[in-house]
């Protein structure tokens, strides 16, 4: 009963969230200098018939009440209207470029979370000059522009080695470099969490406990110590995602790969606000079920989290 | 509901030090620390008088191009025949710039957006806490993205778009520390003198909710600064033949097959800066925690 | 009985820190023999929980063990590898902690904790486990064990919680139970049950090495008694001997600090002389009223935390306010302070209305009430350093250097010297600290002092000055004392009236004296037969235990 209570809170929260970041976007359109008919059409065919199809769209005619609750009824219908640039339903055109995006960033994530669990499991409590290693090595991925990792790593292994493909294309071999690529910094900041973590956990009394058993050290880490480290690492998990679809929009630059990055700086360029909206609106809303999700897992994880609607 | 809020604070460096997590928590390796400031005292000169290191980042010449690093060209030449490193360094000054405005942007409007919230009642309160979510439920560069579409491409419009996303960091991280003064064992105390309520804001709230914001800032501004490089990447930024960095290595791009120099050292300028940020926050972070926590 | 269970000589350990090397432990000897309990008593950074670790080979990751003799069962501990530590472990010997909240796994539930060692060492088949687990919280007396150990650690009472940790510590069957504090963090009634379980694994047969600062639980369960301080052993006997007749100076300063009945009136703090030297007497003057309270109710969403409470407090009277968590008592405290307003009912201060009113219509009288916490550091700016602090409670107007001659006087006056005036309060240690707060709340020269817990957190010689310093200052300035304490001898040594409260209401109230030596309400009753007290209880007939060693 009270775990259903948390649920239910968290998604009202959720629910809210996502009504604000529709509204801001919405917001933004409309307060956005110029004539909105003209910002869009961005740099598409402009003729007046487009103009009328554009005002009864938008409900331009209607007073600002009406045009901004059917906006909000369309967006709630999953309608993400029509871009007048490539003539086409905005949804079509993401529909066709998001398996390649969702394909990198899922592929993306799966490494960047094995890599630093790998290191973090590797290195928390150990000697202090493998730890300061990779804390430096963590430091500078973190630090490194997406796109400089990009083209380092495009430099070494396809032009020097010739291992992958250069750009473009499906096949598996032309995903590696550009998921490595997104992977990077997203281990750096995980294994940082996840090390700091262990090391917080390894130092807590129901560690002494544990040892105090006659337990091997590796099942106080893998039975104790990594489920304590993996909460402050869910908290993440909605920053995850966000990093993840920002940094698709870099890397499929980078390695030239179609999706919906280029789609975005397609309309970017040239102003196509009807497709700009939706990916904008699609991310924010990505961002909030996968938080959501993490928050609702935190219950599963933490125990003490399902006694207190807090 | 509220740990979960504080750490899933956007942004690697933000997110760490609001999870108060990242930082090495025993000792810091001084000769790191001092590299960090010495190249960061290097960036500052390169951003104020650039004219003092590096030569004109403009000149061209057309007999010289993608020429490998040597001794007349220490970072070689690109597809122009333009100095690398001449670029480099009068790069800084538009990098940063863009860096430091959007920061002071974003920790003002946050700060004082969080101080109100904090002090506010509870609905004002939680009308703004939700908006800094919704705000924060944008990613970083989509959100810059979607102002740039509006606005059009350019240094300004760079410094406003990461100036709003990165502005919900400070508010929230602003509103918690303020509630967490607001109920603590001194302002209790404070009042039990007959202290005012502007007394107690002016004395003990503020003071103690600005406290943390420098260090954040330190570590956004690196955050900062990488956005800007990779937004300018796109091609959203200072426009050509401007040196900034992002830029730069967006054109050294095309010719990475024969002159890597001109694409990666750029980014590498942009790598280091935010490492040195980085290095240094953390050891002001450490030592505000050592001081207070 | 050739061979103790534990002999241990000449023991060192010392933490290597980055900044200098801390020894902890200095040439520590003793013997645990099957069957007895032995205790190591002293007071923080004595050494002794370090001392007790070392006997598991847990002393730490920075501490370097050094020993003439370490045997653990006639065995060279020093020769150990890993390997035979974690045989050791569990098995030789079980370890206690204190506060099992945080001393068994929170994220695991409370049978996965206890059948663990099961597991480690392959005593029990895994489908099998179930089983004795519910047999090991049975045996230390959970009720519902089946239902308990499917549970986790928060669900549980604190009692429950401490007691599923005993029987962790016993599952592998241990030659040795090490109890580490095992029953600090407890409301006393509940210590007291947990004081019978360890007597009876004790009169069953059990070895026990027990740490605590404690003086009157060790009085309840050891035989024999050592007392720590810095590192080193002071002073050593059966425990009769020590508590009763102590030798050294040290055991002694110990025993005079403990605040109980028989200590009212008397001086708590050292320097420890053949006449005990008397409190100055507050004088307590009835006909007038400092605070007055009357049917007051506070309640959270239906939840009544306080329940029709009311009192009055005369001026220079001490009211003591006991009982266990969750009573309510803090929360009176901050109705009286006027940080909480009530659902229900009124606080009058001075005669004036204090409840239902602005701040702003309390503030002329706000400086006359003062309040000290059982965590000064949080009610202390952290930017702030001592000079500040303090000043913050003078009247406002003054130049600075009056300002820092009143600073200086009011330190004097907690005992503490102007050295202090520009040092943070992290830097200080708990004595100076809530002295500090001591001498900033009696600044003002309020008419009342609110006292929530100020001596807990505190070591018993350092509560003893606490305690002395509050006497003085309730006769010197006639302010009258709310003391809301858990511990019953603290009260009993200082208040002049004590209420009782329990789930909320005054059970009970009167005199000190009356109130705690004739009871009327079951639940006081309960609570002052539950506090073990410094005469040792005779030891039931069991397995004999050979007398004092030379």
């Amino acid at each position: 009963m009270i775990l259903v209570r948390a649920v239910a809170r968290r998604l009202a929260t959720a629910a809210v969230v996502l009504w604000a970041a529709a509204t801001a976007a919405y917001l933004a359109l409309l307060l956005a200098p110029g004539d909105t008919v003209d910002n869009i059409i961005g740099d598409g065919p402009d003729t007046p018939v487009i103009r009328a199809q554009i005002i009864a769209e938008w409900r331009l005619d209607r007073p600002e009440v009406v045009q901004y609750l059917d906006y909000l009824r369309r967006a709630l219908l999953g309608d993400l209207g029509r871009s007048y640039l490539l003539q086409r339903p905005v949804g079509d055109v993401l529909g066709e470029h998001l398996p390649a995006t969702v394909t990198l960033a899922v592929a993306a994530a799966l490494i960047g979370v094995v890599l630093a669990l790998v290191v973090a499991l590797l290195t928390a409590g150990r000697r202090p000059l493998l730890r300061r290693g990779a804390s430096a090595g963590e430091l500078v991925l973190v630090s490194t522009p997406g796109f400089l990792i990009g083209i380092v790593l495009l430099n070494v292994f396809s032009f020097q080695l010739g291992w992958f493909p250069v750009a473009g294309g499906q096949s598996v071999a032309a995903l590696v470099l550009p998921a490595v690529t997104l992977a990077l910094p997203i281990a750096g900041v995980l294994a940082q969490v996840l090390r700091d973590g262990l090391e917080r956990a390894l130092e807590e009394p129901f560690v002494v406990t544990a040892r105090s058993r006659g337990i091997r050290e590796r099942a106080v880490v893998a039975r104790h110590a990594l489920r304590h480290a993996l909460l402050p690492a869910i908290t993440l998990v909605g920053w995850l995602s966000g990093i993840l679809l920002g940094g698709t929009v870099i890397t499929e630059q980078v390695f030239g790969r179609p999706g919906l990055g280029q789609v975005t700086l397609q309309a970017v360029t040239a102003g196509d606000m009807p497709v700009v909206l939706a990916v904008v609106l699609l991310s924010a809303a990505v961002y909030v079920a996968v938080s959501t999700l993490a928050d609702l897992s935190y219950l599963l994880v933490d125990p003490r989290l399902r006694r207190s609607g807090t | 509901m509220t740990t979960t809020q504080a750490t899933r604070t956007a942004g690697s460096g933000l997110a760490a030090v609001a999870a108060g997590t990242g930082a090495p928590r025993r000792r810091t390796v001084r000769p790191g620390l001092a590299a960090a400031l010495g190249f960061l005292a290097l960036t500052a000169l390169a951003v104020l008088w650039p004219g003092l290191l590096a030569g004109d980042p403009l000149a061209a010449d057309p007999l010289g191009v993608l020429r490998p690093p040597s001794a007349g060209h220490w970072f070689g030449t690109d597809h122009l025949g333009r100095d690398v490193l001449d670029r480099v360094v009068h790069g800084a000054r538009h990098s940063l710039t863009i860096g430091i405005a959007a920061t002071l942007l974003a920790a003002g409007a946050g700060v004082l957006l969080g101080v109100l919230a904090g002090m506010a009642h509870r609905l004002a309160d939680e009308a703004l806490a939700r908006s800094f979510d919704a705000l924060s439920a944008f990613p970083l560069l989509l959100l810059a993205l979607l102002f740039i579409a509006l606005a059009g491409p350019g240094t300004v419009s760079l410094i406003i778009a990461i100036g709003i996303a990165t502005m919900p960091h400070y508010a929230r991280l602003v509103r918690a520390q303020t509630l967490v003064v607001r109920r603590s064992g001194y302002v209790e105390q404070a009042v039990s003198f007959g202290a005012s309520r502007a007394r107690l804001v002016a004395r003990h709230v503020l003071p103690n909710v600005l406290g943390p914001v420098p260090v954040l800032a330190v570590i956004g501004l690196g955050e900062a600064i990488l956005a800007a490089a990779g937004l300018s990447f796109l091609g959203m930024g200072p426009q050509p033949p401007a040196p900034e960095w992002g830029a730069m290595l967006a054109e050294g791009r095309n010719y990475l097959r024969v002159a890597w120099w001109a694409a990666i050292l750029p980014g590498v300028a942009v790598t280091l800066t935010v490492v040195s940020l980085t290095v240094l926050g953390r050891r002001l972070q450490q030592r505000f925690e050592g001081r207070h926590a | 009985m050739a061979t103790p269970l534990v002999r241990v000589e000449d023991l060192h350990v010392t933490f290597h820190t980055p900044r200098r090397d801390v020894a902890a432990v200095r040439g520590v000897g003793f013997e645990i023999r099957r069957g007895e309990c032995l205790a190591l008593v002293g007071e923080s950074g004595s050494g002794k929980s370090v001392t007790a670790r070392t006997l598991v080979g847990l002393a730490g990751p920075h501490a370097r063990v050094r020993a003439g003799t370490l045997q653990l069962d006639g065995r060279d501990a020093q020769a150990f590898t890993p390997g035979d530590w974690r045989r050791v472990r569990g098995r030789f010997a079980g370890l206690v902690l204190q506060d099992a909240l945080v001393s068994l796994d929170p994220l695991r539930t409370v049978g996965d904790e206890v059948g663990e060692v099961l597991g480690a060492h392959g005593l029990v088949a895994a489908r099998q486990r179930p089983e004795r687990v519910r047999g090991l919280l049975e045996r230390v007396h959970v009720p519902e064990p089946a239902r308990r150990a499917r549970q986790h650690p928060h669900q549980l009472s604190g009692g429950l919680r401490q007691r599923a940790l005993i029987a962790s510590a016993l599952a592998g069957e241990p030659s040795l139970l090490i109890a580490d504090e095992p029953t600090t963090a407890l409301d006393v009634t509940v210590q007291a049950q947990l004081l019978r379980l360890l007597g009876e694994l004790r009169d069953a047969g059990a070895t026990l090495l027990l740490i605590s600062h404690d003086l009157a639980v060790v009085a309840q369960l050891a035989d024999r008694v050592l007392v720590m301080r810095d590192g080193v052993v002071v002073e050593s006997g059966a425990t009769a001997q020590v508590l009763g007749e102590p030798q050294h100076p040290y055991t002694r300063l110990l025993l005079a600090a403990v605040p109980s009945a028989s200590s009212r009136g008397r001086r708590l703090s050292a320097p420890v002389t053949a006449v005990p030297r008397t409190l100055p007497v507050a004088e307590v003057d009835p006909s007038v009223t400092v605070a007055a309270v009357s049917g007051l109710h506070k309640a959270y969403g239906g939840h009544e935390v306080v329940r029709d409470v009311g009192f009055r407090i005369a001026r220079g009277e001490t009211l003591g306010l006991v009982g266990e968590s969750g009573s309510g008592k803090t929360t009176v405290a901050q109705l009286l302070f006027g940080t909480l307003a009530p659902t229900a009912g009124q606080v009058l201060f001075e005669g004036v209305p204090w409840s239902g009113v602005s701040e702003r219509s309390r503030r002329p009288l706000r400086r006359r009430m003062q309040l000290i916490s059982q965590d000064p550091l949080g009610s202390f700016d952290p930017r702030y350093p001592v000079e500040r602090i303090v000043a913050e409670a003078l009247e406002p107007g003054l130049d600075r250097r009056a300002r820092r001659g009143r600073v200086v006087e009011l330190l004097d006056r907690v005992g503490l010297g102007a050295d202090l005036l520009d040092r943070y309060p992290r830097q200080l240690s708990g004595g100076q600290r809530q002295r500090v707060a001591i001498a900033r709340a009696v600044a003002p020269r309020p008419s009342l002092l609110i006292c929530d817990e100020p001596v807990s957190a505190l070591d018993v010689s350092v509560q003893a000055q606490v305690l002395d310093l509050l006497a003085d200052i309730r006769a010197q300035d006639g302010t009258a004392l709310l003391f809301i304490s858990h511990d019953l001898g603290v009260v009993h040594h200082l208040a002049d009236r004590v209420l009782v409260m329990h789930d909320g209401r005054v059970v009970e109230q009167g005199p000190v004296g009356d109130v705690f030596t004739l009871p009327r309400h079951p639940y006081t009753r309960g609570l002052v037969d539950a506090l073990p007290t410094l005469s040792a209880r005779p030891r039931p007939p069991g397995p004999t235990v050979p007398g004092r060693r030379p």
